[in-house]
């Protein structure tokens, strides 16, 4: 009986670790892994990305010491709130919606959405929603679930097919299969996550491009949970420390040859 | 509890609902009418018959659903360029025909292996019977071993349609909108984790316990000449009339 | 057609995931099952009554949502009710021991009503033989019941473990890297989805095949010293 219950201890203690974060300063940041060039896991598991240096900027700025942990999309906010980690900066929209239930920093980059598709299947699509929705009436429009794409699409498109991946890749896979006639997402993640690579050949942007701040937000900024005031600040300042001192430029170059940051 | 998403949700998830059953019930059918002359198939002492037969239901029971799933829905894009001659890359480009596929692929394998015990447990007196009447072949079947064999086999079944129903969930997987697939897109939109997957697990208790009362009550209908009749004890222990 | 272009170490790797799910849900299916059994058995009317709502709810409700419930959900309730009670913990929920709470609670409720059937069936005579001769509840329950239990549990357990091993595929949705996720982020980088997961159903037959035959041994072991009709 006693072996039975010690054993029964030791797994119980794997899965539970009673800690605490405030002492020692190790803020764990959320991210996907799964959206490139903004965080994706290279072919020997190592996490890269525009996301993940300027994470490790930010970091350093702040005084941090920061590890990661990858958490599929589906996941990422509710894992925030079970305290998995401490700060999520993976390309997630400041948006009224999210910001119900976490708290935001100010944005570290915003770059509009936009539609994609083959190059056969080229249509004219108006810049408002109404003329824009009929233009797509009855196609298939590939997104990620729990995006600001998806709210995006379900709102203002009610003609449209609306099909949800779990993950950007896998919307860009069916697309290449011709299992849906366009994809809607980030314009700079179809642009390098798929445009560029071998398989996005033959397709190419369509349509205008959306930046509305009731479905993108303000930009993709660091979501944390609600009550750390600390951590916010401390991350806002970092972000201000580094768009300052050049560090952000010098990432922002790295990846892409325009601002990637926006309107100030 | 946070009532007030429930309640918005349910339009919703009862769409998604209708999507599940509807996918139960054609898999359902078509597994049926698929499982019964494969089911004879099975049993048959001609391996020309029985091999594929012990094969396929090898495949479909032994392997999970979802990676039938996968190998339909993502297999069929590896060889894109032949259906697209053949002409049938219209229907495995759509996530709904591949799940119907696939669902009915899986149910009719099961299900063959439900009739096969069902014709096996049918007594062999009644076969031997129905030989002595000179009975043979088709008609053999038609008239003595397929209706009891169906009926032996309805607990079993009664098991079978459950699981179908329940594994409709799956299909969420491939993108199509079912109760799952409905729920999990609520979810990842308003975070209310609990309350949205326990009334999608509510709708399907629900049904489940549904399907399984119509089928007590088939049972019991079907079993009345089995049951103890009630006789009162007087009658009973008069020697004469 | 079976050029798995290099990629199938990582078929093998997914599948030693997939048996170490396997088995550590059916250690703790068991051990649901047994207590499940004993409270569906049990003549006290509240553990009859949980034992009854748990096997209800498993066997109406599907494994997927169960599993997206559990593991989305859990580790809020716990951080939640932690907090209430006072004191922090980070919990480390990660999709193996999700995997391994939630396919070992579903299959509890299935090896519940084999438990329940494996008990019922043995001879009335034996429990009031034991009783009869002294022993206390406990005592018999150990040395005559469980053991005779065994024989009569085996080839439901078996059925419980065959389902088992392919519902772990399932896991798979909630990222743990066993043979079907294995096969899904190869797919990625060769894009030969037919052989790929052709190849994981190969895998999937093999360990039914074996399974099937190491179930053949047990109970032949099982039964030994019973004649047979």
């Amino acid at each position: 009986m006693k072996k039975i219950l010690s054993a029964v201890a030791a797994v119980a203690a794997i899965g539970l670790t009673v800690p605490s974060f405030a002492d020692d300063h190790v803020v764990l940041i959320g991210t996907e892994g799964a959206y490139p060039p903004f965080n994706s896991i290279d072919t020997d598991g190592n996490l890269v990305g525009f996301d993940i240096d300027i994470a490790n900027a930010l970091c350093d700025a702040a005084g941090y010491e920061c590890e990661f942990v990858v958490q599929d999309w589906d996941g990422i906010i509710p894992g925030l709130l079970a305290k998995k980690y401490d700060a999520i900066i993976a390309s997630m929209s400041i948006t009224a919606e999210r910001a119900e239930i976490v708290d935001f920093t100010g944005k570290y980059y915003s770059t509009p959405a936009k539609f994609i598709t083959s190059n056969d299947m080229m249509m004219d699509i108006p810049n408002d929603y109404a003329g824009a929705n009929d233009a797509l009436a009855g196609k298939k429009v590939g997104v990620q679930r729990a995006t600001i794409h998806e709210n995006f699409l379900r709102d203002n498109f009610p003609d449209v097919e609306v099909v949800v991946y779990a993950t950007q890749d896998e919307a860009n896979l069916d697309l290449a299969n011709g299992r849906v006639d366009l994809v809607m997402a980030d314009s700079v993640a179809l642009d390098e996550g798929f445009l560029q690579t071998a398989d996005g050949e033959g397709f190419g942007f369509v349509g205008p491009d959306y930046d509305d701040p009731q479905w993108h937000g303000d930009g993709a900024g660091i979501a944390i949970r609600k009550g750390e005031e600390d951590l916010v600040a401390g991350f806002n300042a970092a972000i201000a420390q580094i768009r300052a001192d050049g560090t952000y430029q010098a990432i922002n170059d790295k990846y892409f040859d325009f601002n990637v940051y926006g309107a100030e | 509890m946070d009532w007030q998403i429930i309640v918005d949700s349910i339009p919703a998830l009862l769409e998604g609902m209708g999507l599940t059953v509807q996918l139960t019930l054609i898999s359902l059918v078509a597994g049926f009418f698929l499982a019964i002359p494969l089911g004879v198939m099975r049993l048959s002492s001609n391996p020309i018959f029985s091999a594929p037969v012990l094969g396929y239901v090898f495949f479909f029971r032994g392997t999970p659903l979802l990676v039938q799933i996968f190998l339909i829905y993502y297999g069929s894009g590896q060889f894109r360029p032949f259906l697209q001659e053949v002409g049938l890359w219209e229907f495995f480009r759509e996530a709904y025909f591949c799940a119907l596929l696939t669902l009915i692929l899986n149910t009719a394998a099961y299900t063959t292996e439900i009739f096969r015990g069902g014709i096996q447990a049918v007594p062999h007196g009644e076969v031997e019977a129905a030989r002595a009447c000179g009975m043979s072949g088709f008609t053999l079947y038609r008239r003595i071993i397929l209706p009891k064999a169906l009926r032996l086999a309805l607990p079993a079944y009664s098991n079978e349609v459950v699981f179908l129903f329940q594994s409709t969930s799956l299909v969420s997987i491939i993108t199509l909108m079912d109760l799952t697939g409905v729920a999990r897109v609520i979810v990842a939109r308003t975070f209310d984790v609990y309350e949205i997957y326990i009334t999608a697990g509510l709708m399907y208790l629900v049904v489940t316990y549904g399907i399984l009362w119509v089928f007590r009550t088939v049972e019991f209908k079907l079993s009345g000449h089995l049951r103890d009749r009630a006789v009162d004890p007087a009658e009973a222990l008069k020697l004469h009339p | 057609m079976f050029d798995l272009k290099g990629y199938g170490w990582m078929l093998w790797e997914g599948l030693s995931i997939t048996l170490m799910v396997g088995f550590c849900s059916l250690l703790l299916a068991m051990v649901m099952g047994l207590i499940g059994a004993w409270g569906k058995l049990s003549r006290n009317k509240a553990a009859n009554l949980t034992a009854t709502t748990y096997t209800t709810v498993i066997r109406g409700v599907p494994e997927l949502l169960l599993l997206l419930i559990i593991f989305y959900g859990t580790p809020t309730l716990i951080q939640n009710t932690a907090e209430q009670m006072g004191f922090e913990v980070r919990l480390d929920f990660n999709p193996f021991i999700a995997g391994i709470l939630t396919l070992g609670f579903i299959y509890g409720a299935f090896a519940t009503e084999v438990f329940r059937g494996a008990f019922l069936a043995i001879p009335k005579g034996q429990g009031e033989a034991a009783r009869a001769m002294g022993m206390s509840r406990m005592l018999a329950f150990r040395r005559i019941l469980m053991p005779q239990m065994w024989r009569f549990a085996l080839p439901g357990l078996g059925n419980v473990w065959m389902v088992l091993i392919k519902a772990t595929a399932l896991v798979s949705v909630i990222g743990l890297e066993e043979l079907m996720r294995k096969s899904y982020i190869a797919m990625g980088a060769i894009k030969l989805p037919f052989t790929l997961f052709f190849a994981a159903a190969m895998m999937y037959l093999a360990i039914t095949a074996v399974s099937m035959l190491g179930q053949r041994y047990v109970e032949r072991w099982a039964n030994r010293g019973i004649r047979r009709a």
